[in-house]
């Protein structure tokens, strides 16, 4: 019985804390993506408008529910469409978005090859 | 003229974040809510304000040929604006849904008492948990929907004259 006791305190100071923290840590991950809708320029984990609240308090139950991140996200893109969340799904209209970085990288990188291959060429020269 | 091509890259790439800015400075980036119109309401089940054993949910609006939902509160100023819309909307073919909205229930009945009780059902929504569900972002907003519970037209702020002619013609 003892040991039980132990073992339980053992779980509750050590490990209790650790879950926490993964439900908090998830949590604050949805509302960082999360738009403000009534302030300005705001994500849900900076606000303290009524309107955030309500959406944390919504968030919060459906993680006890067991729903997951992109069921919240799709939740409430169909109540509020795509603009309250910041990291927008891939579609036709944005693919630029998704892609714009990576053809960036690439053209940096071309630039770059021209400009010390154009150097080296001088420096034979 | 001689052009080299890393000249031509980076003309090509400050001429596309240009053409980007522009576009972007154009776009209105103002929430709006035009493209939740068609969408359904789904899931909700309503308590009624003064008596918490009487409730309704989906099934029951779907008798109604429109319902027309208003979230409203005692504290909101703009919603005792509207009010006399939908004591007007009230008489007509049409069934009103008052939710409210973050409210006590003393001053939500002093509020109905007061300018007069356009709904056929007050349901509670004391956390705003409700007014999620029907994407709601602030009060006074009002939903009308039709026996499918689809969304057919959502007013964002009070309802003005025209707002109510628009919810006449729609509900002829």
């Amino acid at each position: 019985m003892k040991t039980k006791r132990i073992i339980f305190i053992i779980y509750f100071f050590l490990f209790a804390p650790l879950h926490a923290n993964e439900n908090y840590s998830e949590l604050s991950e949805i509302y960082k993506n999360l738009r403000c809708l009534v302030c300005q320029g705001q994500s849900v984990a900076d606000s303290n408008s009524d309107f955030a609240s309500t959406i944390k308090l919504v968030v919060q139950d459906q993680i006890k529910e067991g729903k997951t991140k992109e069921e919240i996200y799709d939740f409430l893109i169909s109540k509020y469409g795509e603009w309250i969340v910041y990291q927008p799904a891939l579609t036709k209209n944005n693919f630029l978005l998704w892609f714009l970085p990576y053809l960036v990288l690439i053209l940096g990188g071309l630039i770059i090859f021209f400009i010390i291959r154009k150097s080296r060429h001088n420096k034979a020269n | 003229m001689k052009f080299s091509i890393s000249k031509v890259i980076i003309f090509s790439f400050v001429f596309f974040s240009l053409f980007i800015f522009w576009q972007g400075l154009k776009k209105n980036n103002n929430y709006n809510t035009k493209r939740l119109i068609g969408s359904r309401i789904s899931n909700f089940q309503l308590i009624e304000i003064n008596n918490n054993t009487k409730s309704i949910s989906e099934e029951d609006l779907k008798n109604n040929k429109f319902t027309l939902v208003n979230f409203f509160a005692s504290w909101c100023a703009p919603c005792r604006i509207e009010h006399k819309y939908l004591v007007n909307l009230s008489n007509k073919k049409i069934k009103i849904i008052g939710i409210n909205f973050k409210d006590k229930k003393s001053n939500a009945n002093n509020f109905l008492k007061e300018l007069g009780n356009p709904y056929s059902f007050v349901g509670q929504d004391f956390d705003g948990k409700i007014s999620i569900l029907f994407g709601v972002y602030g009060i006074p907003e009002t939903i009308l929907i039709d026996n499918n519970l689809t969304v057919i037209k959502k007013i964002i702020g009070p309802i003005d004259q025209i707002q109510y002619n628009e919810i006449l013609n729609l509900i002829k």
